[in-house]
């Protein structure tokens, strides 16, 4: 069977190129693990939006709310938990963490149903309306936001079994880019076999390739896709967590800034395609890293610049949907 | 002739400024095999993928097996026991043959007997089960468009075009599975510009032009009359060879 293995060597190749760039294997390796938990925690996010393209063909411009609402909520659940967060145990703070994530995915994940309801559903089809109400939903949601938690940034305290650093020789490795790496990995993981194991994963692989030919088999696709969309909304929420406690602070903002990363990630993978959202994931997290060690000044912009590279090389991005 | 089990009364259909249908008339009777015929831009397509639902009748009344489907979804209809093959295929290119069969069988896993009964006209599909299904040849993905259409028994099959392109013996193949499946209990109605392929298969004809349609019959009467098929489809003798 002929596979596309190209895309793949491309984040090993990153990371190989990177080396003598960066010159010390103790930074380098750092960069590299920073790079690649970044990368995981936006695929998290990515993950649902690139099938919610692909599924119906909707620009949501408001997943950025998703991942705010999944910031906030974790906020305000440890803040509930604190004291098992601030325990000196793995347990209690792994008790406190992972209610705090389930409550974040819970919220994003009815928020998107709500508003694949009332703000998506009346423009399916119609692009440019799709693009302007999914934006007036963000910024709604982002003055809810600030309704309810405050116009201020709040500070999300990382757990403190999830505090510091290993040291393996001169190599620092951060305790919580582990955590963000095995999260990532986990939900990559489960995507996989959803999608390739099971019959709902058959016809949502179909259904981002033709999905009128889905509904001419019998199938309700809108269906399909509300249940899609809602589960994005939950990995948006969970990624929304994993990037606030990251980041320690969450702002009603949160979501839009992080959005944008969102978006190239998902253009670079290929609309539709969760394989090229987790390799194009990978390797905007890895540039992020590495220019901003090399080459701070323009850090802001490699990642569109890899963008354009990307899609000169491949215009429909690293895994085309056939359909597309 | 029996009973309909598909009947098109007055159906009219517009795509955008477009007005394609213009008061479509004809049935397919149960058990029957008919050819829908006509020149490039009569309306054929339209018409299967108005019955689908994919394209939605602004007036007329479409009946099949006695209940009114002009308005259902393409869900509701596929459900009923109707079975689309369109011109373009529409394999899922990124599953594999298997997958796309799986998917197609709504009961559950599809069944043994049936599948050796697609193998024994389709080989290809057989020898490339976990081949992505964009990796086919154009006449393999035809074969499996088809057999997608019928990895379960339906009740009607529509199929566009199913000859496009392919080499005479797979022709010869699906002749044979279409006769198979009229002689057991699937009507059928097959859109086709192959006219030596149509009259080889079809029982019953509904003749298309600009629209509407311009003649209905039995399909050995119209195949004898030169001068008809002359007049509603352009075609000379080399057309029956």
């Amino acid at each position: 069977m002929k596979r596309d293995f190209i895309p793949l060597l491309l984040v090993p190749g990153i990371i190989i190129a990177a080396l003598p760039l960066v010159g010390s294997s103790e930074s380098w390796a750092t960069l590299t693990l920073a790079g690649l938990a970044m990368g995981l925690m936006i695929f998290v996010m990515a993950s649902g939006l690139t099938l919610t393209f692909g599924l119906m063909d909707v620009l949501n411009f408001g997943h950025g709310a998703f991942i705010a609402i999944g910031a906030f909520v974790t906020a305000s659940v440890m803040a509930g938990l604190a004291p098992w967060l601030k325990a000196d145990s793995l347990w209690l703070n792994l008790a406190a963490i992972g209610p705090a994530m389930l409550a974040a995915m819970a919220v994003s994940g009815g928020l998107g149903l709500a508003f694949e309801r009332a703000i998506v559903r009346p423009v399916y089809g119609q692009h440019l309306k799709q693009i302007l109400v999914t934006t007036g939903g963000l910024i709604v949601a982002e003055q809810l936001i600030k309704v309810v938690w405050g116009p201020d940034q709040i500070t999300l305290a990382r757990p403190t079994a999830l505090r510091g650093a290993f040291l393996l020789g001169e190599i620092a490795i951060e305790k919580y880019r582990i955590f963000a790496v095995v999260i990532g990995l986990a939900v990559f993981a489960a995507l996989s076999v959803t999608l390739n194991r099971t019959r709902i994963g058959l016809l949502i692989r179909a259904g981002v390739e033709n999905g009128e030919m889905v509904e001419a088999l019998g199938y309700r696709i809108r269906r399909l896709f509300v249940g899609v969309f809602a589960v994005g909304s939950a990995l948006a929420g969970l990624g929304g967590a994993m990037w606030g406690i990251y980041q320690e602070t969450v702002t009603a903002t949160i979501g839009a800034q992080v959005a944008v990363l969102v978006f190239i990630v998902i253009i670079i993978g290929g609309l539709g395609s969760v394989g090229g959202c987790f390799i194009g994931a990978l390797l905007v997290g890895l540039t992020a890293n590495y220019v901003g060690f090399l080459a701070p000044k323009v850090a802001l912009g490699s990642n569109i610049l890899l963008m354009a590279i990307i899609l000169l090389w491949r215009p429909q991005g690293l895994y085309p949907v056939a359909r597309r | 002739m029996s009973a309909p089990i598909l009947s098109l009364r007055g159906v009219e259909t517009r795509i955008g400024r477009y007005h394609i249908l213009h008061g479509v008339e004809f049935d397919v009777p149960e058990g029957g095999l008919t050819m829908l015929l006509g020149r490039n831009g009569a309306g054929k397509t339209t018409t299967l993928r108005t019955i689908m639902g994919l394209w939605r009748a602004s007036a007329g009344e479409i009946r099949f097996a006695g209940r009114d489907i002009t308005r259902m979804s393409t869900p509701e209809i596929a459900m009923l026991g109707i079975a689309y093959v369109p011109e373009s295929m529409a394999i899922f290119a990124d599953l594999t043959v298997r997958e796309n069969l799986v998917l197609a069988a709504r009961q559950g896993p599809p069944e043994r007997k049936r599948l050796e009964w697609i193998f024994a006209r389709f080989s290809a599909l057989e020898r490339f089960w976990h081949l992505p299904a964009g990796h086919l040849s154009g006449g393999q993905k035809q074969m499996l468009a088809v057999a997608r259409a019928i990895v379960e028994p339906r009740r009607l099959l529509l199929v566009d075009e199913p000859t496009k392109g392919l080499a005479p013996a797979i022709v010869a193949n699906m002749i044979e599975a279409f006769r198979e499946l009229k002689d057991g209990a699937t009507s059928l109605l097959v859109v086709e510009q192959n006219f030596a392929f149509a009259r080889r298969l079809g029982n019953g004809v509904a003749v298309m032009d600009d629209g509407r349609v311009a003649h209905t019959g039995d399909m050995a009467q119209f195949a004898a009359d030169d001068a008809l098929q002359q007049h509603l489809l352009g075609l000379g003798m080399d057309a029956h060879q």
